[in-house]
């Protein structure tokens, strides 16, 4: 017997582009004024007669779902597939523009960890007024407040004001208190990439027990492992809309392998290529050193390059540069800097690539191929393949930053350094 | 919650699609009723978010809590320099510093709530776009907060009191209902402003010369006697004027300022209920637009 907890029917919103740009100038507040003062008008007498008009995007659009009760669903999907916009409108947060979503049951979410935290407060009045704004009672706070500090680790800075606390220490205490969530229906967005590796297998464990209790979890995370961890059933968000939904397996394999391969023509078939065409590129096959399609910012990278020729390759020089979305070369992988690399190769075979650990920052990556058949080059085709970095657990404690921020990202460690 | 589980154990799954669901979100266009059952739920959360400003204003400053003495304690000197000394506004025959200082304690209840209110809502984006809670929560916690400092500066209104020989009449019993009326006031103008506030950043530019425009058609550095009577009903308007002259009757015991009161009651009522109804229907895209 299955019950529902959230049924989901015709969902869709609507939001107008640019809407978070408009930063206020005094330069430009008056103008604005007036153009937004009209526009305000327009949309009293014409609310929902201005689709498909220039300015506006469909973050969801016709989602229908049903998620049973006890069941803990993984929601994937890229940036802006509509996955957090689907958790905002469950929550109350934001109205759907059209459709409704029922849901049956108390209802908590985390979709941050450590909202409202105030800097100056102390650790004590921080779990108070996070926990209340996650929804539990006074009571409950108070009552659970001891296995709450327990859980975190942080008794000693309890009575610290929070923005004495390390990273690690405010993560520990925000994700503590939303770990003591417990309502019917709970949904958890993006937040187990913070603090360290051992402190996020508590986190999940945690998450899985909830489960466990007959709770209700919808779980929205990049991070593939985790979600296969602990999801059975798996929906994936693609463009505001639901692409596929199922076990969590399937789910999970089918949208890496549309990340992997999503708008690049199979190299053997492109036609705007370079060289003298002595040897051809066949394929391109790129996967984790662990010959996983989940690629993280710690994976090493092994690259499958099959290529043919009318004869043997003398001095082969094979080039492959890994470029971030704009084009930009993040590293150039030269069969010339493997010294033992042999001089000659048969007709027709494959190169392999193995790399460290690429640490680079979560977002797109494309690779460019070349090959040179004795200093000429031979075939070179740009954009052969592109592949998602995806944000796996802890890399940094805190958080890693996204591709919009940083290229690269390198474990690293501060310290004060010791009174001379 | 309940009834759902008493239907799961006699009737089909049929039955069950069909049942009043616990919570349904969908768009609602046009105005949205206040839900005060809502808001009862979460009264906790407006009890905290008042300490939490509370506590977090004077953290880290020199001074601290007596900041909430020396602002009214300062203007008051101005004034009773500059238009008491110098000036010689007249001050209904009440020693000048105690009559502006009686004006200032609640104006600075209300400037206080009014500029709060309106920010508060834009300053708690991070808190807006990553948890539900009702927004009307937030401009009632800054108003709330106000009365921290109110209470300190009314403990040094009643020293002087004592200082200049003014004794405490029955009237005095009517100072919560002008209390209330100023908190009702600035959570009005609150509402409207933290609303407009969210999607026209314009307003915050404003709120200060607000601020100090309403100081100016509000009876604390001058009486309200020296309006003309035409114009008394009008003048009115301001629910400040009510409520300053309020304080004053049930203080100082100057005349009883019924026609004025109720004329800034009624201006307090309009402005409340236009802010609700407007704070409502701007509500539901606070989140999208913050």
């Amino acid at each position: 017997m299955s019950k529902l907890a959230i049924q989901i029917s015709g969902l869709s919103k609507r939001y107008r582009i640019g809407i978070r740009e408009r930063y206020p100038t005094l330069r430009d507040a008056l103008a604005r004024a007036v153009s937004a003062s009209m526009r305000t008008v327009r949309s009293w007498s014409s609310d929902h007669n201005s689709e498909g008009g220039g300015g506006w995007i469909w973050a969801l659009r016709d989602v229908d779902l049903e998620v049973n009760r006890g069941e803990i669903l993984g929601i994937v999907g890229r940036n802006g597939a509509g996955k957090s916009t689907l958790l905002k409108i469950l929550t109350g947060i934001t109205e759907p523009t059209k459709g409704y979503a029922d849901i049956y049951g108390n209802l908590g979410s985390l979709l941050e960890v450590g909202t409202g935290f105030h800097m100056e407060l102390t650790g004590r009045e921080n779990v108070f007024i996070n926990g209340m704004l996650l929804g539990m009672k006074r009571q409950e706070i108070k009552r659970k407040f001891d296995e709450i500090v327990a859980f975190s680790g942080v008794e000693e800075f309890l009575d610290t004001p929070v923005k004495r606390y390390s990273s690690g220490m405010f993560m520990r205490l925000a994700f503590s208190i939303a770990a003591h969530l417990d309502p019917e229906i709970l949904l958890v967005d993006e937040v187990l990439a913070v603090g360290d590796a051992a402190f996020q297998k508590k986190c999940l464990g945690k998450i899985g027990d909830v489960a466990g209790e007959g709770r209700t979890v919808l779980f929205v995370s990049h991070d593939m492992h985790a979600v296969q961890t602990i999801c059975q059933k798996t929906v994936w968000l693609d463009a505001g809309g639901v692409k596929e939904v199922g076990p969590t397996a399937e789910v999970v394999q089918d949208y890496l392998r549309s990340v992997l391969l999503e708008d690049s023509a199979p190299l053997a078939d492109r036609t705007d290529r370079h060289g003298d065409g002595t040897i051809r590129l066949r394929s391109i096959l790129i996967e984790s050193r662990e010959k996983s399609r989940v690629i993280s910012s710690r994976s090493g990278l092994r690259i499958e390059i099959e290529y043919t020729s009318e004869r043997p390759l003398l001095h082969p020089r094979f080039l492959a540069t890994l470029t971030d979305q704009h084009g930009t070369v993040i590293y150039l992988l030269d069969t010339g800097c493997t010294p033992d690399f042999p001089s000659s190769l048969p007709p027709s075979g494959t190169v392999v690539c193995e790399t460290e650990a690429i640490s680079v920052s979560p977002g797109r990556c494309c690779f460019d191929l070349a090959v040179y058949n004795g200093g000429v080059i031979a075939d070179l085709v740009y954009d052969v393949a592109r592949f998602e970095v995806v944000a796996e657990h802890s890399y940094i404690a805190g958080h890693i930053p996204g591709r919009d921020r940083v290229t690269c990202v390198v474990l690293h460690k501060w310290s004060a350094a010791k009174e001379k | 919650m309940r009834s759902m589980l008493n239907n799961a154990v006699n009737c089909t799954s049929d039955d069950l699609a069909k049942e009043q669901p616990v919570i349904r979100r969908q768009a609602r266009p046009g105005w949205v009723a206040i839900d005060f059952a809502e808001l009862w739920r979460y009264r906790e959360l407006v009890v905290f978010y008042a300490v939490r400003d509370i506590r977090v204003r004077y953290k880290q400053t020199l001074l601290g809590v007596a900041w909430a003495v020396l602002q009214p304690v300062l203007t008051m000197l101005v004034f009773s320099i500059f238009f008491g000394t110098l000036a010689r506004v007249p001050s209904d025959g009440i020693p000048y510093p105690i009559f502006s200082y009686c004006g200032l304690v609640p104006w600075q209840l209300f400037a206080y709530a009014l500029t709060q209110s309106s920010n508060r809502i834009v300053e708690d984006a991070g808190v807006i776009t990553k948890v539900y809670f009702p927004r009307l929560i937030v401009p009632l916690a800054s108003v709330i907060a106000g009365l921290v400092d109110f209470s300190i500066a009314f403990a040094v209104l009643m020293a002087m009191m004592f200082y200049y020989g003014i004794p405490l009449s029955i009237t005095i019993l009517t100072l919560p209902l002008f209390t209330l009326i100023g908190l009702v006031a600035a959570l009005a103008v609150g509402l409207w402003l933290s609303a407009l506030n969210v999607r026209y950043r314009d307003v915050r530019y404003t709120i200060p010369f607000l601020a100090q425009f309403w100081l100016f058609v509000t009876p604390v550095a001058y009486s309200s006697s020296l309006v003309p009577a035409k114009w008394q009903a009008l003048y009115a308007i301001n629910p400040m004027v009510g409520v300053v002259n309020g304080f004053r009757w049930a203080l100082l015991g100057k005349t009883c300022p019924n026609p004025m009161v109720s004329v800034s009651l009624a201006a307090t009522a309009v402005l409340l209920i236009g802010g609700l109804y407007y704070f409502r229907r701007m509500e539901k895209s606070f989140a999208d637009i913050i």
